[in-house]
C-alpha cells in the first residue's frame, strides 16, 4: 500500500465527520444568517428569502439582544476573575510543602468539575431556595434576612456566578499546579538565602513565572464562559425579568422555540465574533506585556 | 510566620475549600434518602430521619429513569467507541505518516478550534432533519464521532512513537494497517484510556445538543430527563436529588477509578504543542 494513500485512509473517517457535521454547518450558518429562514421556510423552502445583513441590523436594534449581551459580559467579567482567583488559591495551598494528604484534597477539589452541570444546578436551586434552602437558613442564623437568590433580578446572576466558580475552579487549579511545579526550586532557594519573605517570593518569582500559564487559563476560561447556557436554562429559565438570558440562551430560544433560524444564526455568529475579538485582544495584551519585563533584565 | 501556625492555616483552608466543594454533593446524597416533603421543613434537616429508597423506586418505576439511564449509557458508549477509533487513526496519521499538506491541514484544524460548537448547531439540525436523524440516538451520536481536541491529543502522544520501529516493520513487509494495529495501538494504550474517559464524560454531561436534537422523551439522556423533571416537579426536592444522584454518580465513580489518566489528559490538552 502506498504510504501517502494510507495516510489519507487513516484520516478519512475523522475528516469526513468533521467536514460534514462541523465545518459544513458552520459555513451554512453564515449563509443561513443572511436569510429569513423561519417556520414558513421550514414548512416550504420556497418561502425562503435572502435578506442580506438585515438580521444583524435588526439584532442591533433589539433590546433583548443587548441585555443578553450585557448579562453574558457580566457573567464573564465577574465570573472569570473569581474562578481563576479560586483556582490560584487552591493550587497554591495544594502546592505548599506543608499541605497534608494532598491527593485526597486534589480529588475532592476537582470532583465538581466532572459532575453533570444540569444535576448540580438542580442541587443549587434547592440550596438557594428562599424559604427552605440551607443558604438562607445559615444566613438567618447570623441575622441576615432571607434573600430571594434566584427570584431577584439583582441576585440571580451573582448566584449563577457563584455556581460556576464552584463547578469550574478545579479545572484551572490542576493546570496552575502544573505551572507551579515547573518553577525551578533553586530560585526559591536563592531568594531565601537573600532573605526574601514569602510574599516577596510570591510577587517576584511565582507570579512572573506563572504568567504564561495564567494567560492560557484566562483565555480558555473566557472562551468557555461566553458559552453560558445550561446554568440559566436549569436554574432560572432566563429570568427573573430576563436578567439571566445569555447570548446562547437567546440563540436557543430564537432558533428552537420560535424557529427563527435565520435570526438565531446571526446571534450565533455575533457570539463567535465577540469571543474571537475578546480572546485575540487578550492574547495581544499578554504578548505586549511580556516584552519589557523579559528583555530589560 | 511560625511554621506550625502556617501548617494549621494551610491545612485549615484546604479543609474549608474541600468542605465547600463536597457539601452540595453530600447534601444531594442525604436528601435523596429522605421521605417526600421531609427536606421542605424548618430548620432544613441535614440527615434523613428514616433513610428510605422510596425516591429511587419512584424514579425507576414511574418516571422512566431506567430508560434514561440506558439511553445515556448507550449514547455515551457509542460516541466514545466511534470517536476513539477515528481520532486515534487521524492523530496517528498526523503524527507519523508523511503526506502532502500535513502541517497545513493540521494547522487549519487547530484554527477551527476557536469556532464555538454552537455556531454549527442550527444548520446541523436542518441537515439531520433532512436525512431523518432528528429525535434518534444517531442524531446525538453522529456529530460526536470525531473531535479536533481528540485528534490533537493523540497526535501529541503519538509523536513519541519511535520511527525506527515503524520503518523496521515496513522493511519486513507489514502493511500500514497491520503496523497501526499491532505496533502503534499497543503503544497508544495510555492515551486511549485518557481519551476514552474524556469523551465518555463529555458525552454523558452534554446538554445543549441533545436538548436540540431529541424532541421526544423516549430518547432522552439523563441530563435532559432531569431538566424536564425539574420543571414538572419543582416541589419534590427529595425526588430530584435522587435523580441527580443517578446522573452524577456514574461519572464520579468513573473519574475516581481513572483519575490519573483524566488529569494527564487535561494537562496534555491544555499545554500548547
Amino acid at each position: 500500500m502506498n504510504r501517502q494513500r494510507a495516510a489519507w485512509l487513516f484520516l478519512a473517517p475523522a475528516l469526513l465527520v468533521l467536514g460534514v457535521f462541523f465545518i459544513l454547518p458552520v459555513i451554512a450558518a453564515l449563509g443561513l444568517s443572511l436569510t429569513d429562514y423561519d417556520l414558513y421556510a421550514l414548512a416550504d423552502i420556497h418561502n425562503l428569502r435572502f435578506v442580506g445583513l438585515h438580521n444583524y441590523w435588526a439584532l442591533l436594534h433589539r433590546p433583548l439582544f443587548w441585555s443578553a449581551l450585557g448579562n453574558t459580559f457580566y457573567f464573564v467579567a465577574v465570573g472569570v476573575p473569581l474562578s481563576i482567583a479560586a483556582s490560584l488559591v487552591a493550587a497554591l495551598l495544594l502546592n505548599s510543602p506543608l499541605a497534608r494528604i494532598r491527593p485526597f484534597f486534589r480529588t475532592v477539589l476537582f470532583a465538581p468539575v466532572v459532575t453533570t452541570v444540569v444535576a448540580v444546578a438542580v442541587i443549587w436551586r434547592y440550596l438557594f431556595n428562599t424559604r427552605y434552602g440551607l443558604v438562607n437558613y445559615g444566613l438567618a442564623e447570623i441575622g441576615i434576612h432571607p434573600i430571594d437568590w434566584l427570584g431577584d433580578p439583582h441576585w440571580a446572576m451573582p448566584t449563577i456566578i457563584a455556581f460556576a466558580v464552584w463547578k469550574n475552579f478545579g479545572y484551572n487549579m490542576i493546570i496552575i499546579m502544573a505551572g507551579l511545579q515547573a518553577i525551578p526550586p533553586d530560585l526559591y532557594e536563592a531568594a531565601r538565602i537573600d532573605g526574601a519573605s514569602a510574599p516577596r517570593q510570591f510577587w517576584h518569582i511565582t507570579l512572573p513565572l506563572l504568567r504564561p500559564t495564567m494567560m492560557l487559563v484566562v483565555i480558555l476560561t473566557v472562551a468557555g464562559y461566553f458559552q453560558l447556557f445550561a446554568e440559566p436554562y436549569v436554574m432560572t429559565e432566563g429570568g427573573p425579568l430576563q436578567s439571566t438570558v445569555s447570548v446562547l440562551y437567546l440563540m436557543y430560544q430564537d432558533g428552537f422555540k420560535w424557529w427563527n433560524l435565520g435570526t438565531a444564526s446571526a446571534v450565533a455568529f455575533m457570539l463567535f465574533l465577540i469571543i474571537f475579538a475578546v480572546t485575540t485582544l487578550l492574547l495581544r495584551l499578554a504578548r505586549r506585556g511580556e516584552h519589557p519585563a523579559g528583555k530589560r533584565t | 510566620m511560625n511554621p506550625r501556625l502556617a501548617k494549621v492555616l494551610i491545612n485549615g483552608s484546604l479543609s474549608a475549600l474541600a468542605a465547600a466543594a463536597l457539601l452540595p454533593l453530600l447534601w444531594m446524597l442525604s436528601v435523596s434518602f429522605m421521605a417526600p416533603g421531609e427536606a421542605s421543613a424548618l430548620p432544613p434537616p441535614l440527615l434523613p430521619a428514616h433513610a428510605t429508597l422510596h425516591n429511587y423506586r419512584e424514579l425507576f418505576a414511574h418516571a422512566g429513569m431506567g430508560r434514561y439511564l440506558l439511553n445515556s449509557l448507550l449514547i455515551s458508549s457509542a460516541i466514545t467507541a466511534l470517536a476513539l477509533a477515528s481520532n486515534l487513526m487521524a492523530g496517528y496519521a498526523f503524527a507519523k505518516l508523511r503526506f502532502a499538506g500535513r502541517e497545513r491541514l493540521f494547522q487549519a484544524l487547530i484554527g477551527a478550534l476557536v469556532i464555538p460548537a454552537q455556531v454549527a448547531m442550527l444548520p446541523l439540525f436542518l441537515l439531520l432533519k433532512t436525512i431523518g436523524l432528528v429525535n434518534s440516538y444517531a442524531g446525538v451520536i453522529v456529530p460526536g464521532m470525531a473531535t479536533i481536541f481528540g485528534i490533537y491529543l493523540v497526535r501529541q502522544y503519538a509523536r513519541g512513537v519511535p520511527d525506527e520501529l515503524l520503518e523496521a516493520a515496513r522493511i519486513d513487509g507489514a502493511s500500514e494497517l497491520r503496523i497501526f494495529g499491532q505496533i502503534v495501538l499497543p503503544l497508544l494504550k495510555p492515551i486511549m484510556v485518557t481519551l476514552a474517559i474524556f469523551t465518555f464524560l463529555a458525552a454523558w454531561n452534554d446538554f445543549m445538543w441533545p436538548l436540540i436534537v431529541l424532541t421526544g422523551q423516549e430518547h432522552y439522556t439523563l441530563p435532559l430527563a432531569l431538566a424536564s423533571l425539574a420543571r414538572d416537579h419543582v416541589q419534590d426536592s427529595e425526588l430530584m436529588m435522587a435523580g441527580s444522584v443517578v446522573t452524577v454518580l456514574p461519572v464520579l465513580l468513573l473519574f475516581l477509578a481513572l483519575q490519573r489518566y483524566y488529569l494527564q489528559g487535561l494537562l496534555l490538552g491544555s499545554v500548547k504543542g
